[in-house]
């Protein structure tokens, strides 16, 4: 196969969720020499963020785009510590959990996943995750993002109890604060100060991005 | 021996139980995903309250859930006004479903009849303090057989769960038949394995501790195609396997066979409701037919 047809077979196999076709197309692509970047930003990612467009259009459906994020991350564990050597850094870290409280995971793992699938470095701290717990795995592993969310009207006070934990802690200007879960809306987000909101699992990934863009425009590395 | 759970509304009254018709709970009353919905709450109009509680009886709940849970919304005061709503537009027991305790308080104190609380979980702090709310106020609860660990994978553990909740409630005096766990359905778009999970923990928690249990049903077509007919296929297995009622949608084909899934468990002998239904269908046609 040419470097075209691998990058057009990782695309095509990624959109259908061929996980086994996708780790084989890297594979081969490695063994004729493929930059493992070419095969992530050619053939990968634009794939996924395909599968994000056709979520977000209602053409596809939420198991169609699990078996494309789960697809994607078998690549990608071949990858990573290929693209580490090359010293491409993974595109940001994001600390995600349910608040304090709160025991819903269905919306956050699928977040999980298609912010993986999208090149994230995701840690999931879980459900029912106190503030204190958030400020100290922040101090650990200094993520760009990180990830609150409720699904009670009961639970989403937690926003902002965990907002003021931050500010407290003086943390608050070094991350970026995102929020969601199925009663979130944006108003609410502002409301809390939250730096954004998405109302699924590919707007997240979107809107993650789009947030890390502006941090590094205003902060030169 | 299987429980009977009683529930009250103005005049009307409805069981729920093993060998009774399957309790259908109208899910529509919740602004939760329903953005129009709740922008016209917040403003304090209710009128899609009143159709949509019309609606739902007419398309056969014997029952209806009550959400008001809006973002930066008073949901006691908000969930006041609802109940009212409801209860002057039609005659059915109510669900009042809130996180919020203040919410349950206030709706407790104004629902005429006997109301299903929705919900306690097994959390120590929910049950003690849902659980003397109901015990004051005469009313029964659902029971979701999760706690503060989260929503456990293996039947035996939402079992355990559901074992909590019943013990705690004897301890306020809540008998056994006000009790009605909820054994989660989660999303089997997430998850090929969800629904036998939850069909297992319902066989599980009918043999061991012979409560009323009653899902949120459309929870297992979330995010797929087509949700009527999946929720269609997944209620008559529930039932076969002993759920006793669902908060649920009131779309037709999801109706028709709950009601065709009671005529084929024998819980409505001879076939008596099923054809009386039927009946009802055919004289309305031909009403309509007549009119010039």
């Amino acid at each position: 196969m040419t470097d075209e047809e691998i990058l057009q077979l990782l695309y095509d196999e990624t959109l259908v969720g061929n996980a086994p076709a996708v780790r084989d197309g890297v594979n081969e692509g490695l063994e004729q020499g493929l930059a493992p970047e070419r095969m992530l930003y050619d053939g990968l990612i634009p794939s996924l963020e395909e599968v994000g467009a056709r979520f977000e259009r209602g053409d596809f459906f939420v198991p169609e785009m699990l078996i494309a994020a789960r697809a994607m991350q078998g690549a990608l564990d071949i990858l990573r510590p290929l693209l580490a050597e090359t010293g491409m850094a993974e595109v940001g870290t994001f600390l995600m959990g349910t608040v304090k409280g709160d025991v819903h995971d269905i919306g956050k793992n699928l977040c999980n996943i298609m912010l993986e699938g999208a090149g994230f470095h995701v840690i999931d701290l879980g459900v029912n995750v106190p503030p204190e717990k958030f400020i100290e795995q922040i101090e650990e592993h200094n993520p760009d993002i990180v990830g609150f969310s409720a699904f009670l009207t009961t639970t989403m006070p937690m926003f902002k109890a965990n907002i003021n934990a931050l500010e407290k802690a003086g943390m608050r200007e070094k991350v970026i604060v995102m929020v969601g879960g199925a009663p979130v809306t944006q108003e609410y987000a502002d409301a809390v100060g939250a730096d954004g909101y998405s109302a699924d699992a590919s707007a997240a990934v979107k809107k993650a991005k789009e947030l890390l863009e502006l941090r590094r425009e205003k902060v030169p590395a | 021996m299987s429980s009977v759970t009683v529930l009250r509304a103005r005049s009307r009254t409805v069981e729920i139980g093993a060998d009774r018709p399957f309790c259908i709970i109208g899910e529509r009353i919740n602004p939760t995903g329903r953005k129009k919905f709740a922008e016209e709450l917040r403003a304090g109009e209710l009128s899609t309250v009143t159709t949509d509680a019309v609606a739902q009886v007419e398309a056969g709940a014997n029952m209806l859930d009550v959400n008001a849970g809006i973002p930066l919304v008073d949901e006691a005061e908000l969930l006041k006004s609802m109940l009212g709503t409801v209860q002057a537009a039609v005659d059915v027991p109510i669900c009042i479903d809130s996180s919020v305790i203040e919410a349950l308080e206030a709706g407790l104190s104004v629902y005429e009849g006997r109301a299903l609380v929705n919900s306690v979980t097994a959390e120590d702090d929910r049950l003690s303090e849902i659980l003397p709310l109901v015990a004051r106020h005469g009313a029964a609860v659902i029971g979701l057989a999760n706690d503060e660990t989260g929503i456990p994978e293996t039947p035996e553990k939402r079992l355990e769960c559901a074992r909590k909740i019943v013990s705690a409630a004897a301890d306020f005096g809540i008998p056994r038949e006000d009790i009605v766990i909820d054994p989660l359905a989660m999303t089997v778009g997430a998850d090929p394995t969800a629904v036998r999970t939850t069909l297992t923990t319902i066989s599980l928690i009918r043999d061991e501790l012979s409560v009323n249990m009653c899902l949120g049903a459309s929870n297992v077509s979330f995010g797929l195609p087509e949700r009527p007919a999946l929720n269609a296929a997944f209620l008559p297995m529930a039932m076969a396997a002993g759920l006793t009622s669902a908060i649920m949608s009131t779309s037709r084909p999801v109706v028709d066979s709950v009601r065709g899934a009671d005529l084929l468990l024998g819980h409505d002998e001879w076939g008596a409701n099923w054809i009386a239904a039927h009946r009802a269908r055919q004289s309305t046609l031909i009403q309509e037919a007549a009119v010039p």
